[in-house]
């Protein structure tokens, strides 16, 4: 009987485990080498990383995604990139001030004479979006709309390591091969040249087709553009992004060497910051909180010892 | 009991008019305090309690969160977004809201399985019972329909999924359907509808308490022996501060477990799918609804077969609905005399088997029906070659084995003829599927009640205790015999 409680009870343990499974066959994402300094009970953002990471997005990403539910001004609230403490409204910080000055919208409230112009945001206005409207992103993007990225580490599984992974995880120049098939020039990766992270697999070409990219991070299907053993497609799949971050795209205000994974690696810092500004609070307090409860716990089990302790049960 | 002498007396010249008035301190004297409590409750009863605490956080914070949210579908996602931002201690109660539902959920099983397991729901109680499966159902719905607002990915089409569930009602579905939607299609209308219901059930929920509590308070508390207080002074002792204190010991321990969802990790039990917006042209890969909805979800996939004129469709909606209502009637499908499984070592075993099934059957809602149990048992895939026979029609050509097979496939396929239009996939070897599982389990589930009634027949239960009393002493002695110091 006790051997069958501890069998309902790991299965139990399955279940909850299950509930949360990942969906997709793609690779499974990787954290950068030394880990994320915002994991643990205790995790703390980087700020500097996180700086560079803005850069990142500002310089690179901020050309195609939009980022909604950001404000300037969350740049410079406690936890953010641009946090001083010098200035506890991050409304009244001059350096986000600046930040914000860099980019013009469209004013969303008319002006004096009920029309709508152009002039430099604010940190009250929200992250300007590279386009007016979905329609807009989609058409100039091939059809393939780029999601906004202001939750984009809550909404894939694996977080910041999926965003790391898959900007840094694009295959290399030297595994494409070109081939003419009835005249037209069609482009292959060779997957046996394919620098992976320490498995074998698959040999063989895959098609690429234009305005088209192989990631082994993408969830999606490689079958159909895979020429050898269709039981062996290899993992990932296709995405209209082109790899951004070539070494060199960005020049960091710090002097840290660009490499990709360095920019991959701030970015998606930034980018899990976004998505929960205020995670390393709920940390915090959840210390505060846990010790509360711990000790709460501690007098009421005596309180109950003490109450029961003439009663027979 | 209600039955048991009301022993307030009011003291001063106000308690006294307004005793004669409105009882109102009597009434709390006598549910709160003075309510005689059997002696020999253990800790699976403090989930009583939990579920009160529960309920209570819920309306709390849901009340103040429907001061923030916009139910429109332009709106709810950013709005959502926006709390978890910008208002004050927005996040914490947004995650104690979306984990606190987890957490209903999770007491709310465990307060079952325990009625299950000592009995609770027979006579005197099957009202009582009836009550709590009631608040269950308007729980399930409320979760649902909360599910839904935030208009994420799983929201959208995780709705579609359940309004669909009505559409197989013959006839009548499709017109119930657009009536729940508000429209032909799932939309602004519908969020604003289920947002006033998500806030309308839960208290619909709290009167079904009150109710609930109230059916407790005439016959008393069940007790892990089943045996009816018999001697108010032997065998009961007052709820406080008794019970209080050991509810209140229970109650922290819960609230840690919960505290570590909130502040250590608010979004495992939900899905990444719903922090994408809602977009009906996009589906997600796979659609499953939150943790405590699987098992049901799992009994509504499993059913794959037209039974004569009955589609799949309809019969899984309502082998799911029936695994609900067979619920309702328990008290009246359970024969035996005897309550508490203690005392019915072969209903016992059926108990623990039922508490597996529904965990396995948790386990299938959340996989994908068609993919192996267990993986390592499933055969290698098998290469099929599709082409024109050169008369129009098509042939396959397959393949089995390892790397060999593929160079024959690809040989073969060479051979052919160029305007053959030769494909090759991979077919899945046949294996034991999820949905052979979960259709296994789903006749095991209802199975353990028809095995109630005819168990209740013909089992030979253990000896009963003469009373709550003497069950206290006699293990209190055998432990002391054991020479064992006593807990």
């Amino acid at each position: 009987m006790k051997a069958f409680r501890i069998f309902t009870a790991g299965l139990a343990g399955l279940v909850l485990a299950a509930s949360a499974h990942a969906a997709g066959d793609a690779k499974h994402p990787h954290a950068p080498e030394d880990g994320w300094p915002f994991e643990g009970v205790t995790g703390q953002f980087d700020q500097a990383s996180l700086q560079r990471g803005y850069q990142v997005y500002k310089e690179v990403c901020s050309s195609c995604h939009s980022m909604k539910l950001m404000s300037y001004r969350n740049l410079g609230e406690p936890g953010g990139p641009f946090y001083d403490p010098e200035y506890p409204n991050p409304n009244d910080n001059p350096y986000v001030k600046a930040l914000a000055a860099q980019n013009e919208i469209l004013s969303p409230t008319p002006n004096d004479i009920g029309e709508f112009d152009y002039r430099p945001a604010t940190p009250a206005d929200t992250f300007r979006s590279p386009y007016p409207n979905v329609n807009a992103a989609r058409a100039a993007n091939n059809g393939a709309a780029p999601p906004d990225l202001s939750v984009i580490t809550k909404a894939r599984h694996g977080g910041a390591s999926y965003i790391y992974s898959l900007l840094s995880g694009y295959p290399d120049q030297d595994a494409f091969v070109e081939r003419e098939v009835d005249g037209e020039t069609v482009s292959y990766i060779d997957m046996s040249k394919l620098g992976g992270h320490g498995e074998e697999h698959a040999e063989g070409l895959l098609k690429v087709n234009p305005g088209q990219y192989y990631n082994p991070y993408m969830a999606g299907d490689t079958t159909p553009n895979y020429l050898g053993d269709p039981r062996h497609a290899p993992p990932g799949g296709f995405l209209a992004m082109p790899p951004q971050l070539i070494e060199g795209r960005v020049e960091f205000t710090d002097g840290t060497p660009a490499t990709v994974e360095q920019m991959a690696h701030d970015v998606a810092q930034f980018l899990a910051w976004a998505g929960e500004p205020k995670q390393t609070k709920r940390k915090s307090l959840g210390l505060a909180v846990m010790v509360y409860l711990g000790i709460l716990t501690i007098l009421l089990w005596f309180s109950y010892k003490r109450i029961w302790r003439n009663v027979e049960h | 009991m209600s039955g048991h002498e009301s022993s307030y007396t009011p003291t001063n010249a106000f308690t006294k008019w307004l005793d004669s008035r409105l009882p109102l301190v009597r009434f709390a004297q006598d549910t709160a305090i003075n309510f005689p409590t059997p002696k020999n409750l253990n800790y699976w009863y403090t989930f009583g309690g939990i579920l009160a605490v529960c309920l209570v956080i819920q309306i709390v914070t849901g009340v103040i969160l429907a001061m923030h949210y916009e139910a429109s579908v332009d709106g709810a996602f950013a709005s959502v977004e926006r709390i978890m931002r910008d208002v004050p201690f927005g996040w914490l109660l947004r995650y104690i809201h979306a984990n606190g539902a987890s957490m209903f959920f999770l007491a709310v099983y465990i307060h079952m399985f325990r009625g299950l397991y000592y009995g609770s729901y027979k006579a005197p109680r099957e009202i009582l019972w009836i009550l709590g499966c009631v608040i269950y159902l308007l729980m399930m719905g409320t979760a649902f329909l909360g599910y839904m607002l935030p208009w994420g990915q799983m929201s959208y089409h995780g709705s579609n999924v359940i309004t669909g569930l009505f559409g197989a009602i013959p006839l009548v579905g499709e017109s119930i359907q657009t009536w729940l939607m508000g429209g032909p299609s799932i939309g602004n209308q519908t969020l604003q509808r289920f947002f006033a219901l998500h806030y309308l059930l839960p208290f619909m929920i709290a009167g079904a308490v009150v109710l609930h509590v109230w059916a407790l308070h005439v016959p008393g508390n069940n007790n892990p022996t089943g045996v009816e207080v018999q001697d108010v002074k032997k065998d009961t002792v007052p709820f406080h501060p008794y019970y209080t204190v050991k509810d209140a010991f229970a109650i922290v321990i819960f609230l840690i477990m919960f505290a570590v969802f909130v502040f250590y990790a608010p979004n495992v039990l939900g899905h990444a799918d719903n922090y994408v917006e809602a977009n009906p042209l996009v589906t997600p890969s796979h659609i499953v609804p939150e943790w405590y909805l699987l098992p049901f979800y799992a009994i509504l996939r499993a059913i794959t077969f037209d039974l004569g004129p009955i589609p799949a469709k309809l019969l899984g909606v309502i082998f799911m609905f029936a695994a609900i209502a067979v619920l309702f009637i328990l008290p009246w499908l359970d024969t035996s005399k005897v309550k508490s499984m203690r005392y019915r070592p072969v209903a016992k075993q059926f108990f623990f088997g039922f508490v597996a099934v529904c965990l396995l059957l948790g386990w299938c809602g959340a996989a994908n029906p068609d993919d192996a149990v267990i993986p390592a048992l499933q055969g290698e895939a098998k290469l099929v070659v599709s082409y024109n026979d050169g008369n129009g029609g098509e042939a396959t050509s397959e393949y089995k084995g390892g790397s060999e097979a593929y160079v024959d496939a690809r040989r073969f396929m060479e051979g052919l003829p160029e305007d053959a239009n030769a494909s090759i996939s991979a077919v899945p070897a046949p294996t034991f599927a999820f949905r052979h599982l979960s259709l296994i389990l789903t006749f095991c589930y209802f199975g353990f009640f028809v095995l109630l009634f005819f168990l209740g027949l013909t089992e030979k239960p253990k000896e009963l205790p003469e009373s709550i009393h003497k069950s206290v002493l006699k293990r209190h002695k055998d432990a002391d015999a054991a020479a064992t110091p006593a807990e």
